[in-house]
């Protein structure tokens, strides 16, 4: 089956089994490896993309429904909030393996868009989905409020 | 597990001792067939390549890593320790992870090339400096005949090589002239006043990459457009093995391209990753369990428990433990256990390789490159030489990417030579394992039962200490039992108990081996993980038998420890140990040795409303020697604290007749954002040698978090996890 979407902004036709999850059409097919399998269950959330502005989990999202949706990935992630993020990432050395930081950062570019400045409340909301086994929840955190920090700025 | 290798390995090994030579890298000529790198002729025009770093025309320095790179922070570390003698600049370093070669990059501490055991900086400190200060000695060699002025004169700082202020190049421009010049056998280190990366945070190399999901970076990424991808439905009971299949519905899945029966079980084999998984979800078939592991692991508990009552293998025996004890005014006794783990690293397992019948290339994060290369050439009956590995970046490994076993090359390499005998042509192929595959497969943090009996006299002062502890052992007919187990004793399974420097006047401790197919291994701290918690909790519980505060009573019983004591101060005042504690929070202490480092921990809890624990904040206090990046330890001890909190809150993998119940994260239900408490970490300022980081900070955790619990309700959890007891 033939599905047409826009992804990053470019229009990509994925000629796939309509059960494939995203994450598999996006890795295999496209190429885009940024968007981590994790656990298939969307329970870890490595798999994190934007779907219409909205973090989902793309191991649990099927290309048969995506006809004339419009994907982000970590890939083709870009403005203010997202700028922010990485820099944020990248000023407090966040990611120690960095596996689960492409979901990390899709879900936090998500939550500071919509939540400029959001409470550790907010942040607990937005980012229990995504796990990081390395730990680094800490510096999660701490790189969120600077990214709303530097959003300010 | 070696019962898996031997199948595959029947053909090529006449027996299982050979195998076992051959997998500890201690045979020479297999070792010596392999080319070193190049001592000092470069291969391309103007480079400069030495075995642990190349300096490009470009201006880059690239060093080469001997060990993977799991997220603890190692390759960055090894550059440091190279940029700081070369006086490199951070901007133009990079790393490049090195060649299987235990000639040139064993761990000195393991003999053959491998990362493990919080060693990575311990094992490298002197040898990366030294090839950076011989790096920096030939540049300088070569500025001075290229200027004619004296060597002495010449200095180098950010990467600029200058005399005077009218002569200056770049590493870059001197590399081809530097790499003519005679290696120093013994260059000049700096003294550590003159580092200029050692001892101050820098930021890792691997940081961009990881931010911006850049290609080419983890094993699941690794791709060719002739790549073929594998999933392997493996036995549900450890032990089990294929009776008979069918795979025609499998065969349907358009994407399939063949189901083959490897030793480990059934391959499907397919174009990309979801036709692989779709069509193994319609594979049949039937296992034969006879030689399978069937029990629950009630019934494996209640096996371990009862041989911690009966005596095992003399681990330490100091004296007559039991006419002590009998002699004593009191006797406290304990029984503890602890379940099997899944490391659960975010990159389930996975590996990849290209095998055209003489030669075999390999992409994937290798833990013990020399193992690994070692069975890959076994297995596939060629010379070692004709076997390369590419090391890339490991999403996680907590240990599970340490296979003594190799199992994972075992069963690529096999599927190659089924791939082969199925008359496929040659192309690469990667195995992924699912989620479901890496925490349903084994090679679990051993569960284990431990039995104590502790003698006090009138005063409460401890007069004896018997302990006894079961488990399987993680290296007993392993490649790596020669190397770790003397006189029968497996010191990983006791570490952290046996050596303890809490002075007791008599200890005695016995192990004893259990025996299950379930595959075990080392589990980020491996022993320490369940002794640690064991030992720290009965001091909690000493101290208050002989009614004394629990930090105090500590100091009193490792004043011999000076290092030990260290950390437990300087934790206690940051804590504020000795101040009043807010309305319903309290406070518990651990301090623990491992792996050469010293850590203490005070966690400070609170009970949610409905009576589960809330971890609110942990102070840690941290000797790891000569700290090299401190904000890179500071990294490690929060994820260490966050590892080992997760797991003692509510991780446990159980058995069912023999299957795995937890096999995702629905039930094996990781730490998350909302669990992590605030962290602060205090580094002790050191002029020793650099000792491990990567694990030493998870120990404690546990027993702190179980004291402050135990501050509250008087009662220590001797049966983890603490969800067991209604905790979380």
């Amino acid at each position: 089956m033939s599905v047409t979407l826009k992804i990053n902004g470019e229009t990509r036709t994925l000629d796939a089994d309509p059960e494939s999850p995203l994450l598999w059409a996006l890795r295999d097919e496209l190429g885009m490896t940024g968007t981590k399998f994790g656990c298939g269950i969307a329970s870890c959330g490595a798999c994190t993309v934007h779907l219409d502005g909205v973090p989902i989990r793309s191991c649990q999202t099927f290309v048969g429904d995506l006809e004339g949706a419009e994907i982000t990935t970590i890939e083709g992630i870009d403005g203010k909030a997202a700028a922010a993020v990485q820099a944020a990432w990248n000023e407090l050395d966040v990611p120690q393996c960095g596996y689960c930081q492409s979901g990390q950062i899709m879900a936090a570019t998500a939550l500071l868009a919509e939540t400029p400045k959001p409470t550790d409340e907010d942040i607990d909301a937005a980012m229990d989905g995504n796990v990081c086994r390395c730990a680094t929840y800490a510096r999660i955190r701490k790189a969120i409020h600077l990214a709303s920090d530097k959003m300010e700025a | 597990m070696l019962h898996l290798l031997q199948q595959p390995l029947k053909a090529a090994m006449p027996t299982r001792r050979s195998f076992l030579k051959i997998s500890a890298g201690t045979v020479g000529g297999l070792v010596l067939a392999m080319n070193l790198p190049r001592a000092t002729a470069s291969a391309a025009e103007g480079e400069f390549i030495q075995p642990f770093v190349h300096i490009r025309p470009d201006n880059t320095v690239v060093v080469l890593s001997k060990h993977f790179d799991m997220g603890q922070g190692t390759a960055s570390g090894l550059c440091s320790l190279v940029a700081d003698e070369l006086d490199a600049s951070w901007e133009q370093v990079t790393v490049e992870f090195a060649p299987s070669n235990p000639q040139v990059y064993a761990n000195s501490l393991f003999g053959v090339q491998g990362t493990g055991g919080s060693t990575a900086m311990a094992n490298s400190f002197l040898q990366y400096r030294q090839a950076g200060a011989a790096a920096k000695a030939m540049i300088v060699a070569a500025a001075a005949k290229k200027w004619s002025v004296p060597a002495r004169e010449i200095t180098v700082s950010g990467g600029v090589v200058s005399h005077g202020a009218d002569k200056s190049a770049t590493l870059g421009e001197l590399a081809g002239l530097a790499a003519n010049e005679a290696v120093p056998a013994e260059p000049t280190l700096k003294t550590p006043d003159q580092w200029v990366y050692i001892g101050k945070s820098f930021p890792r190399l691997d940081v961009k990459n990881k931010t911006v999901g850049a290609p080419r970076t983890y094993t699941m990424d690794f791709q060719r457009d002739d790549l073929l991808v594998a999933v392997v439905a493996r036995s549900p009971r450890f032990g089990g093995k294929v009776k008979s299949f069918d795979a025609a519905e499998s065969k349907k899945v358009p994407g399939v391209v063949n189901v083959l029966q490897i030793p480990n079980g059934v391959a499907v084999i397919a174009t990309s990753t979801w036709p692989a998984i779709k069509g193994r979800s319609l594979l049949e078939i039937e296992w034969d369990d006879a030689e399978a592991e069937t029990r629950s692991s009630d019934a494996m508990i209640a096996e371990l428990k009862d041989m911690t009552t009966r005596p095992g293998v003399k681990v330490r025996e100091d004296g007559d433990v039991d006419a002590a004890l009998e002699a004593s005014a009191r006797v406290i006794e304990a029984e503890y256990d602890f379940p099997f783990l899944a490391h659960g690293a975010m990159e389930p397992l996975d590996i990849a390789m290209m095998f055209d019948g003489e030669t075999a290339e390999f992409w994937f994060a290798s833990q013990i490159p020399t193992i690994d290369h070692n069975v890959a050439a076994t297995v596939l009956g060629i010379p070692f030489e004709k076997v390369k590995i590419n090391t890339l970046w490991a999403g996680g490994s907590f240990g599970r990417r340490a296979q003594a076993d190799a199992h994972p090359v075992v069963e690529i390499t096999t599927l190659a030579k089924a791939m082969q005998a199925a008359g496929m042509a040659p192309a690469p192929v990667k195995i992924v394992w699912t989620r479901e595959d890496d925490m349903a497969g084994g090679y679990y943090r051993p569960m284990s039962a431990h039995r104590l009996r502790v003698g006090l006299d009138e005063q409460g002062n401890v007069t004896a200490f018997k302990y006894n502890i079961a488990a399987k052992s993680i290296v007993k007919g392993t490649p790596f039992e020669a190397m770790l187990m003397k006189d029968g004793v497996d010191h990983n399974m006791t570490e952290g108990a046996h050596d303890t420097t809490y002075a007791f006047p008599l200890m005695n401790m016995d192990q004893s081996f259990q025996d299950t197919k379930v595959p075990v291994l080392w589990w980020r701290s491996v022993g320490h993980t369940h002794t640690a918690y064991v030992m720290e909790t009965m001091i909690d519980r000493l101290a208050k038998e002989a009614s004394k505060d629990p930090v105090a009573y500590r100091l009193e019983m490792i004043k011999d420890d000076p290092r030990k004591v260290g950390v437990l101060k300087l934790a206690a005042e940051k804590a504020g140990w000795d101040t009043p504690l807010p309305e319903g929070r309290h406070r518990g202490v651990a301090v623990h040795k491992s792996f050469g480092s010293y850590v203490a921990e005070v966690a400070e809890i609170s009970f949610r409303e409905d009576g589960t624990v809330k971890v609110e904040k942990v102070t840690a206090a941290v000797d790891c020697g000569t700290p090299i990046n401190p904000d890179n330890i500071r990294a490690q001890v929060e994820g260490g604290i966050g590892y080992g909190l997760g797991a003692i809150l509510r991780n446990q993998v159980t058995l069912v007749d023999g299957v795995v119940e937890e096999t995702n994260f629905d039930t094996y239900e990781p730490i998350r954002m909302s669990d992590m408490p605030e962290i602060e970490v205090h580094i002790v300022p050191s002029n020793e040698a650099p000792t491990g980081i990567g694990e030493p900070g998870t120990p404690p955790i546990g027993p702190a978090v179980a004291n402050a619990i135990a501050a509250a309700k008087g009662e220590w959890a001797t049966s983890l996890p603490l969800a067991k007891a209604g905790l979380v």
